[in-house]
């Protein structure tokens, strides 16, 4: 632990990545997370938080995948005049 | 939860992102109705996705990696495409900055696959990067979940 400190301090001088930067940044992130940022529990490590972004990225992704087909099959039976709706919608 | 400042700006590029991914949506609209087939209306998924990616980097701009990161690659897709075809994979050779601790490397590793741009930027640029995206992208979904309840209304 001790080692790894002393590298870190290191490295740190050249890169002036600090790991209180680190840590204060995954907490922001934690915060943008449905599933932790429910949990009770104050302590949670910084490998997980990781994992669960992926996990939301990876999600968000397969969504916006299910949408896009989703948003072609409906595209074929919109008519002309829903779609001047949602043009007019846009031009306020 | 969030201060009010913070929703307002959300919300402007929510309407930016909506507003250019809709006018994309209704250009790629036939003007008649006309029966696609299965492989039709999949290409044309696929289209609609990429017009999504395409439209939520540009509400956010050049002002962050991943947008433009994305960009760059949306912009450069096809030729891409082209180059990788007659070229073989695994030539590409790509910057990689390494200064993850060992506990995290394999999480990060991934994250910085899932995140445009990711691969070439350190940790924290990553992190804050990886913030902005998760926000934009679930934007994206939102938006995209509401157009297709009207439609289908």
């Amino acid at each position: 632990m001790s080692s790894r400190r002393s590298r870190s301090r290191q490295s740190g001088v050249n890169s002036r990545i600090t790991e209180d930067q680190i840590n204060d940044l995954v907490s922001k992130l934690q915060q943008l997370l449905p599933e932790i940022r429910e949990r009770r529990s104050d302590k949670v490590s910084a490998a997980k938080v990781l994992q669960e972004t992926c996990n939301y990225i990876r999600s968000l992704h397969r969504e916006v995948d299910d949408l896009s087909g989703r948003l072609s099959e409906l595209l074929a039976t919109t008519d002309t005049a829903q779609a001047a709706l949602i043009r007019s919608l846009l031009l306020q | 939860m969030t201060p009010k400042g913070v929703t307002l700006k959300s919300n402007s590029r929510k309407m930016k992102f909506a507003r250019r991914f809709i006018c994309t949506l209704l250009q790629m609209r036939k003007p008649r109705p006309v029966s696609l087939s299965i492989e039709e209306v999949r290409a044309r998924g696929q289209r609609i996705k990429i017009a999504a990616y395409w439209s939520m980097a540009h509400a956010v701009g050049s002002r962050r990696a991943w947008s433009r990161a994305l960009l760059f690659k949306l912009r450069n897709r096809a030729r891409y495409q082209t180059i990788m075809r007659r070229r073989s994979p695994g030539l590409k050779t790509k910057r990689v900055i390494k200064n993850d601790t060992p506990g995290e490397l394999s999480q990060t590793k991934k994250l910085r696959q899932l995140v445009p741009g990711g691969k070439t930027m350190d940790m924290c640029n990553l992190l804050e990067e990886t913030a902005h995206y998760i926000t934009c992208l679930a934007t994206q979904v939102k938006v995209m979940q509401t157009l297709a309840d009207n439609f289908s209304k």
